[in-house]
């Protein structure tokens, strides 16, 4: 569904964010990518539908070269949600709104029919009752929540988290999590940057280490976590740990 | 001595309806040129924000040119010289569409679309780049992502600025006058060349200006606690 073929990425001459990564997700996987901080996560997750250029290599999303100049960048990136660390809800719109935004603009959906379809999305993550409340008034949490209903909102086979829960309150982070474990494996292709690694050990298919824009791991979460093959790894889960 | 008030003479039937016919003019010229300057400052603002180095030239020269010359010379150019390089089609049409009304009113918002275009360009600055992304992750254009999701929270956050600009674009009609429209402040001085009575008839002008202007502010404080996004 997802692969990365010998991606290069420099920030200026001097660093490279990403080295050499090739790797693969596939149709309906949960992959989690953790490595330490500034070890080019966010960099990674975003070259997957543009967000960030990349130098060198080959992405490709379902069959399409996403970084060839031909690429269709605005109807890629329909296929793929993207949930973000801080949210990023429109503050100028009502939940109801920001759900609705994508399908009504984008795939010429009814209003009523988009509002319908947001309901469904708001019980699914819990909050059926905040379709009329504007984003000041949730807490983080709730705010994650109408987040990824927004990204559900246009359907897309491919979502993207990059550190869903580390922007919030750790009482709150119970509740995203649980939204994401209800989305994994109903055949959408999940990609999740976090360091809960307890989530990881539960819904992973995958786990991917990266560490300095190195893939230096890519295993099934029992191996990773009880043998971790690189000294790094193993540094990495030990001081998580503490 | 001292000056004999004699308000009966300047509020007779006849000139309270020069009075309303001018405040009619008045008011038209206002919400035309008020929404083209909106229109025409939203787009420079956009037209700006691409970054892009010859858009960014011509925005910022209109904005220089239309800020650093007298806005009574602004009208009159467009009164006494764009007719001339126009069309003589459109020049024909104009002449018999009240060309100084529409005249008046595109110089007057060109003016103020250079104010409008940079009160909103630090709106825009200040609505986080994150919002431009989360718009363009969903497979939204530049141009969709800047009118759904950008320049609607720039306008709100340019809010105060914007009606400051709105109220001085209501006083800057007057100046339409110069190339004969029939605007309050022409209709204040005809009044006063027919009774003479100057003290009276502008201080009633003064009062009528003040009226509607407290109405733009206000309008501009509920505009603010509707749509300010400190509002929720
Ligand atoms: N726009 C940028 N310009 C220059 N350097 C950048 C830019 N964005 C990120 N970097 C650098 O690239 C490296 C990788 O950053 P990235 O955000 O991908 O790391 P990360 O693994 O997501 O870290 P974190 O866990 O802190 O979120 C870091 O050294 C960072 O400082
Ligand atoms: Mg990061």
């Amino acid at each position: 569904m997802i692969s990365f073929e010998n991606v290069n990425k420099w920030y200026g001459p001097e660093l490279q964010v990403l080295n050499d990564v090739t790797a693969e997700v596939n149709k309906g996987e949960v992959v989690v990518l953790c490595g330490p901080s500034g070890s080019g996560k966010t960099t990674l997750i975003r070259t997957i539908n543009r967000l960030e250029p990349i130098n060198s290599g080959k992405i490709t999303v379902n069959g399409q070269e996403t970084h060839a100049k031909s690429a269709n960048v605005n109807r890629l990136r329909r296929e793929i949600g993207f949930v973000f660390q801080q949210f990023n809800l429109f503050p100028h719109m009502s939940v109801m709104d920001n759900i609705t935004l994508a399908p009504r603009k984008l795939k010429g959906m009814s209003r009523p029919e988009a509002e319908e379809k947001a309901l469904k999305l708001l019980a699914r993550v819990g909050l059926e009752e905040k379709a009329g409340a504007y984003p000041s008034q949730l807490s983080g949490g709730q705010s994650q929540r109408v987040a990824i209903a927004r990204s559900l909102a246009m359907d897309p086979p491919i979502i993207l988290f990059d550190e869903p829960t580390s922007a919030l309150d750790p009482e709150m982070v119970g509740e995203v999590l649980a939204v994401i474990k209800g989305l994994a494996h109903t055949g959408i292709t999940m990609m999740c940057v976090t360091h809960e690694m307890g989530f990881a050990r539960d819904v992973a298919d995958r786990v991917w280490f990266l560490d300095k824009g190195v893939l230096l791991e890519d295993a099934k979460p029992g191996e990773f976590f009880s043998n971790p093959k690189h000294p790094r790894a193993q540094r990495f889960l030990a001081d998580l740990r503490h | 001595m001292g000056y004999e008030f004699d308000f009966s003479a300047v509020l007779t039937d006849q000139y309270i309806g020069w009075l309303l016919s001018g405040i009619r003019i008045t008011l038209m010229l206002s919400a035309g040129a008020w929404l083209l300057s909106f229109a025409v400052g939203t787009a420079l603002a956009v037209l700006r924000a691409t970054n892009f180095k010859p858009a960014v030239w011509l925005v910022a020269t209109f904005v220089e040119i239309h800020q650093n010359i007298p806005l009574l010379v602004q009208v009159l150019f467009w009164y006494f010289a764009m007719p001339e390089i126009l069309p003589e089609a459109w020049r024909d049409w104009l002449n018999q569409n009240n060309s100084e009304f529409i005249l008046a009113m595109i110089a007057i918002a060109m003016c103020h679309a250079a104010y409008i275009s940079e009160a909103l360009r630090s709106g825009l600055r200040a609505v986080p780049v994150t919002q431009y992304e989360a718009g363009r992750s969903f497979g939204f254009s530049y141009l969709q992502t800047m009118s759904y999701i950008v320049v609607p929270q720039a306008l709100r956050l340019s809010i105060p600025p914007l009606v400051n600009h709105s109220l001085l674009l209501f006083k800057n009609t007057s100046i339409a006058m110069a190339i004969g429209v029939h605007e309050l402040t022409y209709q204040t001085r005809q009044i006063d060349s027919d009774t003479f009575r100057t003290f009276e008839i502008f201080l009633v002008a003064t009062i009528l200006y003040i009226l509607m202007s407290f109405v733009i502010m206000a309008a501009g404080n509920l505009a603010e606690r509707r749509f300010g996004m400190g509002a929720r």
